[in-house]
């Protein structure tokens, strides 16, 4: 095999090698990226929104009357690989007749892999687009039911796209 | 504008501490403008837009920075030589404002309006190496001292292109006197130095008379050159990138003043700023017309108000200085680090050859004309 001719070494020409108009090119190229558009975001005051594929925190979804999708039937928390979800199921008068009395997510431990989701057969546990979670304890980073509720139509965007992907 | 300030205060002793003072503010005002204009033009350059949180746009940044500096706790290695030490960073600083002494800022104000300015200028300013050493040695670290024979040996060296390429200009005045120099060049910015020195004859303060004509754009291009090794010198001498392997932090920490905090580290960042506007103000005095302005004549002159033109003066100067500040800062991000080899062999094999035979051209022509 022989060597292309590209791979010999680069002759630099005269101009190339008095160094100053290569410098100048350099320099008109830095004063464009000066009055470039810039990347940052004020975070705070300007968020990021997320698009329906981001797998933010997971969530239970709360119908319009008020009451939890959820059957508590346990399959999140067998099928977690973190073992994060803990369930408790209960009876109730309801049509579906279980709801989970204890729900709670230990969001040190998730790992935002969405398979809890996935295997929901009540499409009760959703990822959000909720990327914020900062804790000051570990105890606090235990979600329960009270955080973890979200009303079903701000979650509609994301469900709306599991639609379309199966 | 020495007499103005005796009048106006009345005590000798008073208008004399004022006047050297003066000097010292500009640096301080300037120092917090560039530090802001660092950071701003860093992230700008990189598509950022840096600090944004201390008052509208950060303008605030540098005085919590200053604020940082001088609240921080002031440590001393306990095996450093603590004379030596505390001494370095001020012997640093006195050597780049003892040179404001003669830099002009306006017809009217100039420290000291030396016969030899341009020389007394080149000897002060290559003082701040012995504090760079001091500093160096007296931290008892290895980066230190590595960093600072590293800045010995590119501030000396490169002291010799930069002298030459101001020997030429002054080849042409036929003085060292700086206010001799600006004046050569008044009457617009064709008869800049830049642009091959002034086009008529031109009549210095002492009386001499520098004889020129239109034919001195032959040395358009001999001083284009001039200039361009006199500023890439001037930034190997303030230890500016692409020149500032003596702090490369890669390999050496922080170079001479890795051991130094609090308001030590102050002076010695004072120091490279109030630097790098002096060799800015002196390629705008010797290059670019210094306090001239770039249309020949003043508004403070037309209308006759003195104060005007001193005013104007200041304006051009610290626009002129300010701008080449600026290229330090744009440089900085654009050409990378040189190696200790391509510092020496840009110094000792480039710039040296080339300012010697500028230097006999121009001189040879001179003599011939």
């Amino acid at each position: 095999m022989s060597i292309p001719p590209e791979n010999k070494k680069y002759e630099l020409t005269f101009w190339e090698k008095i160094y100053i108009p290569e410098l100048v090119k350099g320099l008109k190229l830095t004063l464009e990226q000066l009055l470039e558009k810039k990347f940052t975001r004020q975070y705070p005051e300007e968020r990021w929104v997320p698009p329906p594929s981001f797998r933010g925190r997971p969530v239970l979804a709360l119908e319009e009357n008020g009451v939890e999708r959820c059957v508590a039937c346990g399959l999140c928390s067998r099928v977690c690989p973190a073992l994060a979800i803990e369930v408790q199921a209960a009876e109730t008068e309801l049509e579906k007749e279980r709801y989970p009395d204890l729900f709670e997510i230990n969001m040190l431990r998730c790992i935002f892999c969405g398979f809890c989701e996935e295997v929901c057969p009540e499409e009760a546990i959703i990822m959000s687009d909720e990327y914020e979670l900062a804790f000051s304890s570990r105890e606090e980073a235990i979600f329960g039911k009270d955080k973890l509720l979200m009303p079903v139509d701000k979650l509609r965007p994301r469900l709306n796209y599991l639609h379309s992907q199966y | 504008m020495e007499q103005f300030i005796h009048d106006l205060i009345g005590n000798d002793l008073l208008a004399t501490i004022v006047w050297c003072v003066l000097p010292l503010v500009f640096i301080l005002g300037y120092a917090i403008v560039a530090i802001l204009a660092e950071m701003k033009s860093a992230s700008w350059f990189q598509d950022r837009l840096g600090p944004m949180r201390t008052g509208p746009w950060g303008i605030f940044q540098p005085f919590a920075d200053v604020l940082k500096l001088l609240m921080k706790e002031d440590i001393v290695p306990a095996r450093a030589d603590k004379i030596l030490f505390n001494l370095a960073p001020v012997i640093v600083f006195v050597g780049a404002y003892a040179a404001f002494a003669v830099l002009p800022f306006a017809s009217e104000y100039v420290g000291a309006d030396l016969n030899l300015g341009l020389f007394y200028l080149i000897a002060v300013s290559s003082f701040g190496v012995l504090g760079i050493i001091m500093g160096g040695w007296a931290s008892n670290n290895k980066y230190s001292l590595l960093g600072a024979m590293r800045s010995a040996a590119q501030i000396v060296s490169y002291e010799v292109p930069s002298a030459t390429a101001l020997l030429i200009v002054a080849m042409m005045v036929g003085s060292l006197n700086l206010q001799d120099i600006i004046t050569a060049q008044s009457g617009g910015f064709w008869n800049w130095f830049i642009l091959g020195g002034p086009k008529s004859d031109v009549v210095l303060a002492s009386g001499a008379v520098i004889h020129a004509d239109i034919g001195n754009f032959v040395f358009l291009p001999l001083l284009l050159a001039t200039f361009v090794i006199y500023y890439l010198s001037a930034l190997a001498e303030t230890n500016r990138t692409p020149f500032d392997i003596p702090e490369g932090e890669s390999e050496l920490v922080g170079g001479y003043h890795t051991e130094y905090s609090g308001m030590k580290f102050g002076m010695f960042f004072m120091a490279e700023y109030a630097n790098m506007f002096l060799v800015s103000a002196v390629a705008a005095v010797v290059f670019f017309g210094g306090w001239q302005s770039p249309w020949g004549i003043t508004l403070g002159e037309a209308l006759d108000i003195p104060v005007l033109t001193l005013l104007e003066g200041v304006f051009w100067t610290a626009a002129k200085g300010f701008f080449f500040v600026f290229v330090m800062m744009w440089l900085r991000w654009t050409l990378p680090r040189l190696r200790v080899d391509q510092l020496m062999y840009m110094c000792w094999k480039v710039l040296i050859p080339a300012s010697f035979a500028l230097a006999l051209v121009v001189g040879f022509i001179v003599v011939i004309r």
